[in-house]
């Protein structure tokens, strides 16, 4: 079938339901969403969304732009970082006039906590910045988005797969999709189409991500010819629940939960001593990695999967329970453990990729040179760039907010004058022989390939990394490009094709991994997230640029964007 | 240890009705059944089907029958359902709801009466580039309703639902309450034309089937109460009647 709308938004979270609230003003908007919305993981945010109200402390947007350059150790875009601080605090006043219940002051104003990297006066000491309510924020957040979107009727597109994006030159001309319920491939036509499907955790084996977070968005853009951006850069958060990496937001730090090695010492003390546990999350995450290496985890036998203790039991059970209550209820459900009385066991785990599809400030997809016309991208999987190397806590609520809404107002103007490009008629043709090759002989489960590959990125592609695992990874990765090729489902039915969305999404993981492997082998410094033990010094004069890179068959190919210095002149980032 | 699941099977691309079929797999006492059924779709049977995404419990995608009784996939460890080893652990999908494919059902008449009580903020009045106050004693009033995440566990639990398909159902009340006891919103006048009616709230037997599964433990029986209590009050202000019929009176 094929489908014709002004604007399509791929992607049903924060991000792509703000730029359809705002599209969706003027444009014939639909969204295309693999999940019924209310499932999309920006649901799973806890901790808060940063904004400079000053609420409980004094604080300005200056120091929030300030401390997002700093704490992506200056590969942030600073007029990206500048926009997105100042306009953090109308779009907070925004939600909450949209309804979004944030806890409150004594007051009656909207409450708000420590978080870490965020920072009073360039660096002095911790601020109240964080916007929450409860520790569901991104849950309240979604929820508040989407009942706007019932109440401006939005159409939607529930559990359709976008398999590949049609370019017509260096326009959008439309999109192939595929509906789960039917096996049906369809064309959507569109004068602009916004990527907004989150991010591709899932390439690592212990990690925060949902199983639906498998990067679709940017893979497809990717065998589309677009270049992702800074994709070396992928945050691990220092506290997941050991074992299965379900994150314990950093909230708990900031209300004051401090971490602790078999020894029982704060090691924070000796890593980061202004900011100690709510130091940014690359910094912490490096710190309980070169505990454990140093035989101090809680097992102390220096391997990989060891963990340490995350403590909050001295903060007294009212403040446990009115503070982080479903941290309450995933240590009590999965650890059996009541982190009012005992520490919770954790270790880092993939959090979030910083790296993406390039943009520019309205969200316009990009290179230094190109502007490709219609074609939009916001929230993580997006590459604004305003996390640059390392992303800090609620910023990532902060970017989907004001980026999905410049993004959708951008939209809105820009249909008024767009005409439609070329879609040609059989364009769906090779996704629809893709498939019915999917069901055709017999082949090999997915199920081994899944595992391989997030084994690979877990120990190769790491918190810390080295020349040679890398190399291993990214020859490992291309070998199993190459066997997907031998996957075949067994389920040949047409309806609710789980196995065919699963190899879908396992092909995208794929080719973001081998992105992200080749990024961080060719990237020879350390920076924020990327912190290379034999490169353990950040090179400024050759690497203060953003990468490109480009997929090419079973290959990656370099390229690199400019960085926006043009308001802090990079300094060593300590804290 | 080893357990045997026992799947309802259905695809109506190929099958009459439903039928069980047993898959044994390896686990940990500490692994969640989604785990296990993953295992299966990945590594054992392909065809398969089930929703899941963020796998601990906040998404609401993956609720459904396991021993009887409504959970969520992911917020259930093996442990929950069974001590021993080689025991059988049943799966079924969500009542009330039509069969999509195995443990998949349609929620579409679920979100239907979620919309239909006008899930979304009717502001008081529009504060300029500030928020609304609200003191924490307002905002603790539907702090539990908040918690929702249209998971449809309730939905299926409900006995009301077995004998009368038009009832609203708990969820879609939850989502009323979250704004009608919120003290910045016009509350329940905008929603009185859904709660106020025959198949709206009144149905409500109290058997708390709703507040016992609920995977959010949402006070669920005491807000659809609250909500009834607050239509009596909004009603006898007005010297009006409401619509609860007299046989439940």
């Amino acid at each position: 079938m094929v489908h014709e709308f002004d604007a399509v938004i791929v992607g049903a979270g924060g991000a792509g339901l703000y730029a359809a609230l705002e599209a969706s003003k003027t444009a014939k908007t639909a969204v295309v969403s693999k999940l019924y919305p209310t499932r999309s993981h920006t649901g799973a945010a806890q901790g808060g969304i940063g904004a400079a109200l000053g609420n409980v402390d004094e604080d300005s947007p200056e120091w929030h732009a300030f401390d997002t350059v700093k704490g992506g150790d200056y590969l942030v875009d600073q007029q990206a970082a500048k926009i997105l601080a100042e306009e953090a605090v109308q779009a907070v006043y925004d939600l909450e006039n949209r309804g979004l219940p944030f806890s409150r002051t004594p007051e009656g104003k909207i409450d708000q906590r420590r978080f870490g990297g965020h920072t009073r006066n360039f660096g002095e000491a911790p601020v109240h910045r964080s916007c929450y309510a409860a520790d569901r924020t991104g849950h309240m957040i979604l929820q508040t988005l989407y009942q706007q979107c019932i109440k401006n009727d939005v159409h939607f597109f529930d559990e359709y797969q976008v398999v590949e994006a049609v370019m017509d030159g260096n326009r959008i001309a439309g999109l192939v999709v595929f509906e789960l319920s039917t096996g049906e491939v369809h064309l959507f036509k569109a004068k602009a189409v916004l990527f907004a499907t989150g991010g591709f955790g899932r390439m690592f084996k212990i990690t925060s991500n949902a199983l639906a977070n498998t990067g679709d968005g940017p893979a497809v853009l990717a065998r589309a010819g677009i270049p992702l951006e800074d994709m070396e850069f992928f945050q691990f958060h220092p506290t997941g629940i050991r074992g299965m990496g379900i994150l314990i937001t950093e909230g708990v730090r900031g209300e004051g939960g401090i971490l602790k090695n078999s020894k029982g010492e704060r090691f924070m003390e000796r890593y980061a001593p202004p900011l100690l546990d709510l130091a940014p999350r690359d910094m912490v995450s490096r710190a309980i990695m070169t505990e454990i290496q140093e035989g101090r985890g809680m097992r102390g036998d220096r391997k990989i999967d060891d963990y340490v203790m995350l403590d909050a039991s001295h903060l007294g059970r009212d403040v446990v329970y009115a503070k982080i209550p479903d941290i309450a209820d995933f240590c009590k459900t999965y650890l059996a453990v009541d982190p009012a009385e005992k520490p919770m066991p954790v270790q880092p785990t993939a959090h979030y990729a910083m790296g993406g599809i390039p943009t520019n400030i309205h969200g316009q997809v990009c290179t230094d040179d190109v502007v490709y016309d219609g074609l939009y991208a916001a929230g993580e999987c997006a590459c604004v760039s305003v996390h640059g190397a390392n992303r800090l806590g609620t910023n990532s609520l902060v970017d989907l907010v004001v980026y999905g809404r410049r993004a959708g107002r951008h939209i809105a103007d820009y249909v008024k004058n767009a005409d439609f490009a070329h879609l040609p008629e059989d364009a769906a043709k090779r996704a629809t022989t893709r498939v019915s090759k999917l069901k055709g002989e017999k082949g090999k489960h997915p199920g081994e390939l899944y595992e391989r590959m997030q084994g690979v990125m877990m120990e190769k592609v790491g918190v810390y990394r080295d020349e040679k695992p890398m190399s291993e990874a990214v020859a490992a990765l291309q070998k199993m490009r190459e066997e997907l090729g031998e996957v075949r489902v067994q389920d040949g039915s047409e309806n609710f094709n789980q196995e065919v969305l699963s190899i879908l999404e396992l092909e995208n993981l794929l080719d973001l991994s081998l992105i992200t492997a080749t990024t961080a082998l060719a990237r020879t410094e350390t920076r924020g997230a990327h912190s290379r033990r034999d490169y353990p010094e950040r090179d400024d004069e050759k690497w203060l640029k953003h990468s490109l890179a480009y997929l090419s068959g079973n290959e990656v190919k370099l390229d690199s964007k400019k960085v926006d210095t043009s308001i802090w002149e990079p300094k060593p980032r300590t804290y | 240890m080893n357990v045997t699941l026992e799947i309802q099977r259905f695809n109506p691309e190929d099958d009459k009705k439903p039928a069980f079929k047993k898959y044994s797999v390896t686990v940990d006492p500490t692994d969640r059944v989604l785990d296990a059924l993953m295992d299966i779709s990945r590594n054992q049977d392909g065809t398969l089907v089930f929703r899941k995404s963020c796998a601990h419990g906040v998404c609401g995608s993956d609720a459904m029958r396991i021993n009887g009784r409504e959970r969520l996939a992911c917020k259930t460890l093996i442990q929950d359902v069974t001590d021993d080893d080689n025991t059988v652990i049943k799966v079924e999908p969500l009542r009330h709801l039509p069969i999509q494919r195995d443990l998949m059902v349609d929620q579409n008449p679920f979100f239907d009466k979620y919309r239909s009580v006008k899930p979304f903020f009717f502001p008081d009045e529009m504060p300029e580039e500030k928020e609304n106050i609200q003191s924490q004693d307002e905002r603790a009033m539907f702090d539990d309703a908040t918690k929702c995440i249209n998971c449809s566990a309730c939905y299926s639990a409900c006995p009301v639902l077995d004998k009368n398909t038009n009832f609203i159902g708990p969820a879609a009340i939850v989502q009323a309450a979250r704004f009608v006891f919120d003290s910045r919103d016009q509350g329940l006048e905008p929603r009185l034309g859904v709660l106020d009616t025959a198949d709206g709230v009144w149905p409500c037997e109290n058997h708390f089937e709703c507040t016992r599964v609920c995977p959010r433990e949402i006070k669920v029986t005491k807000l659809i109460n609250l909500t009834k209590r607050e239509i009596k009050k909004y009603r006898e202000a007005r010297g009006e009647k409401t619509a609860e019929p007299e046989e439940s009176k």
